[in-house]
């Protein structure tokens, strides 16, 4: 599998600049009141990255509070079903708390302990973020705030249940397309008001420098890991990586490790909605253009005005009208090809994997299942693929079964 | 010479303050903008600050957030605004104009193509919030190069440093949001603002507005005490809101409170 690439050189360390800048993405676009904050998250970061006690915790609380490793699974029953290439699930949704989130909360809440900061906020679109959020700040005994958009709260009622039980006070968000944009905007108007006591860990690989560098290298032990075990468990690297892309912080985080290893074809999955064509998706790279939204430069679905637009996705966590600044460039240098499904198809992979492999996905996560099951079978059937299972599913039950008019 | 600095130049001979209102463009509606500035400047405003609506203006509180989706609801763009300045200008060529939003609307248009047609119109300066100076290169040239005057936030926590950074690319005058928080936010402190502005007059013989938190006569009087410029947002704002589409309610409203500002500021 060849890809078109407009550059040979090594990625892996290449971007973002100090500045933030990946190629012409990223930077620092907000006001001026959180640029000194900003500078103070970059500096402790900096520090604290390189930091003996700071890493020896972080991996301490990854392996015996989240349980990694997760584990890459070789799918057979799904594979054989597919008819083609084998493939790989890496079970993020092992993780404690359910989701791939937690790997990034755990390191920032750590970062926010350092820096003595004793009140953490979030936003949160499908809720595994704000869950993963409230779950490190009840273990730290920090006060949590998650603002979360209001068409969010009515499709993820379980993760919001979770997040009060957690001890969270769970905000709902009523202004805009009230789903994840809004929590952003309504997290940074909190960040910028309490930036003396708050700490405000972003969920995925968005916002102003350094969040989307920091949270890639939180993330990135999933392909750290995922190199690891292909070479052990098949002997060699997979020939293609998938990866659901919502801000994009799962899809970072496997892709990284292996952005140098340019035989592995790497495909990151957004959410096509009702269909590309018919505009209501989340495909900010498949058909989006670049501008500036929380904090970035980036692919963004906007008008002709520079307004951003609503977004569609059966799936809360993709439903997003920007991504991260790093996806913005691997697009434009090439080494990643971003494509699309829609709701119906990520529909069919989530009964596909549950039905086959008892292994019931998340809705976001189904998007990268779905784009297997096309990509797959044209190939050989010694050829590898590993997948990103970015979460489990039990949150979307709900949403699944209103879908198909079945009262829970 | 900018019509800022002639503005400020002329103020400053009268021992007087500048008296800065903000509103967005189009809210409640586009009809209202253009007599609204007129109405404005009647009552004592020294420069207009015109906001461009943005779908998600993150450094705003709800009152404005509510007026930009007002707007909105009118599809008013970055355009349309343009096309207000221009109309302004028909009857009033003398009181300075600034465009106040974020940046996504000016990147769409591109820089020079809206810093050409920002000059056509008759603006005379630009302040995008979620622009920083280190990110404002490209679109200081291509203001600069049209006689703009880039306008620049300075905060609370704002260091010596970057006050410096910031005044050297701002021109026309900087604008010190006194209080931590979005618009709207908050009681300001006026001693901690007369402090910090002796702290940045280190820094620049530009002017120095202050805003955030000022919502009447008493603090704007105070406010004029120490800086050069009062801007006053979110209480015309809510005046706007609160007379729910009365063109004449609002302008009343409005002039009525920038009257009150005026005297007091001047007293
Ligand atoms: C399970 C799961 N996968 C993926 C995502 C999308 O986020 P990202 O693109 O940052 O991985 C989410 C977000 O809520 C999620 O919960």
């Amino acid at each position: 599998m060849s890809q078109i690439e407009n550059t040979n050189e090594p990625l892996i360390g290449q971007v973002p600049d100090s500045r933030g800048h990946f190629g012409i993405y990223g930077g620092k676009f907000v006001a001026e009141t959180l640029m000194v904050p900003l500078q103070e998250l970059q500096d402790a970061y900096d520090q604290y990255l390189t930091d003996p006690g700071f890493i020896a915790e972080l991996d301490a609380d990854l392996q015996n509070y989240v349980g990694r490793p997760s584990p890459l699974y070789l799918a057979e029953g799904w594979t054989r079903h597919l008819g083609g290439a084998q493939i790989y699930l890496k079970r993020e949704d092992l993780n404690h708390t359910g989701a791939h989130k937690v790997n990034n909360t755990i390191g920032q809440a750590l970062l926010a302990k350092r820096l003595g900061k004793t009140r953490i906020i979030a936003e949160t679109g499908a809720g595994q973020h704000g869950v993963a959020t409230a779950t490190v700040a009840a273990r730290l005994g920090l006060k949590c705030v998650i603002y979360m958009g209001a068409v969010d709260i009515a499709r993820q009622a379980i993760n919001v249940y979770r997040m009060k039980l957690l001890g969270a006070e769970v905000v709902s968000v009523e202004s805009g397309s009230k789903t994840l944009k809004d929590a952003l905007n309504e997290a940074m108007r909190d960040w910028v008001t309490n930036i003396d006591d708050t700490f405000y860990i972003i969920g995925t690989v968005a916002g102003p420098h350094p969040y989307p560098a920091m949270v890639r290298d939180f993330q990135a032990i999933i392909g750290r890991e995922a190199r690891q075990q292909i070479q052990q468990q098949a002997g060699r690297l997979p020939d293609a990586l998938i990866a659901c892309v919502g801000g994009g912080s799962n899809a970072i985080g496997l892709f990284y490790p292996f952005l140098d290893d340019r035989n592995v074809a790497v495909y990151g999955v957004e959410a096509a909605g009702d269909g590309l064509d018919s505009g209501r998706h989340a495909a900010p790279l498949c058909a989006g253009r670049p501008g500036v939204l929380h904090g970035n430069r980036t692919y963004l679905m906007e008008d002709d005005d520079g307004q951003i637009i609503e977004t569609h996705s059966v799936s809360a966590g993709l439903d997003y009208p920007g991504v991260g600044p790093e996806h913005a460039w691997l697009k434009d240098v090439g080494r990643v090809e971003y494509v699309a499904i829609n709701d119906d198809e990520a529909l069919q992979a989530f009964h596909d994997l549950t039905r086959i492999e008892g292994i019931l996905p998340a809705l976001e996560s189904s998007h990268a299942l779905a784009y297997a099951t096309k990509l797959a079978p044209a190939m050989d059937k010694d050829q590898i693929i590993i997948v990103n299972l970015s979460g489990r599913g039990d949150k979307d039950i709900h949403t699944v079964a209103a879908l198909e008019g079945i009262e829970v | 010479m900018s019509r800022i600095k002639n503005c400020f130049d002329k103020l400053k001979t009268g021992n007087h303050k500048a008296l800065i209102p903000y509103v967005t463009a189009g809210d409640p509606d586009p009809a209202i903008t253009v007599p609204l500035m007129h109405a404005m400047v009647n009552a004592g405003a020294d420069i207009i600050e015109l906001g461009v609506p943005f779908s998600d203006p993150m450094a705003d509180g709800p009152v404005i957030q509510r007026a930009a989706e007002r707007a909105l609801k009118h599809r008013v763009s970055l355009r349309d605004v343009l096309t207000m300045v221009a109309e302004f200008r028909q009857q009033d060529s003398h009181t300075p104009v600034v465009l106040m939003g974020y940046l996504n609307p000016v990147e769409v248009m591109g820089y020079t193509v809206f810093a050409e047609a920002a000059a056509q119109a008759g603006v005379d300066g630009v302040l995008t919030v979620d622009l920083p100076p280190e990110e404002a290169d490209t679109l200081v040239a291509a203001l600069r190069s049209q006689q703009l005057d880039p306008v620049f936030l300075l905060a609370p926590t704002s260091n010596d440093e970057r006050i410096k950074l910031i005044c050297e690319a701002a021109s026309g005058y900087v604008y010190y949001v006194a209080v931590k928080g979005v618009t709207g936010a908050g009681n300001l402190d006026v001693q901690a603002v007369a402090d910090k502005l002796e702290q940045i007059r280190k820094h620049t013989d530009l002017p120095v507005g202050v805003g955030f938190g000022i919502k009447d006569a008493k603090s704007a009087a105070a406010v004029a005490a120490v800086a050069d410029a009062v801007v006053v947002g979110s209480a015309l704002v809510q005046k706007v809101e609160q007379a729910a589409g009365q063109h004449d309610r609002i302008s009343t409203e409005i002039t009525g409170l920038l009257t009150q500002m005026r005297v007091g500021m001047d007293a």
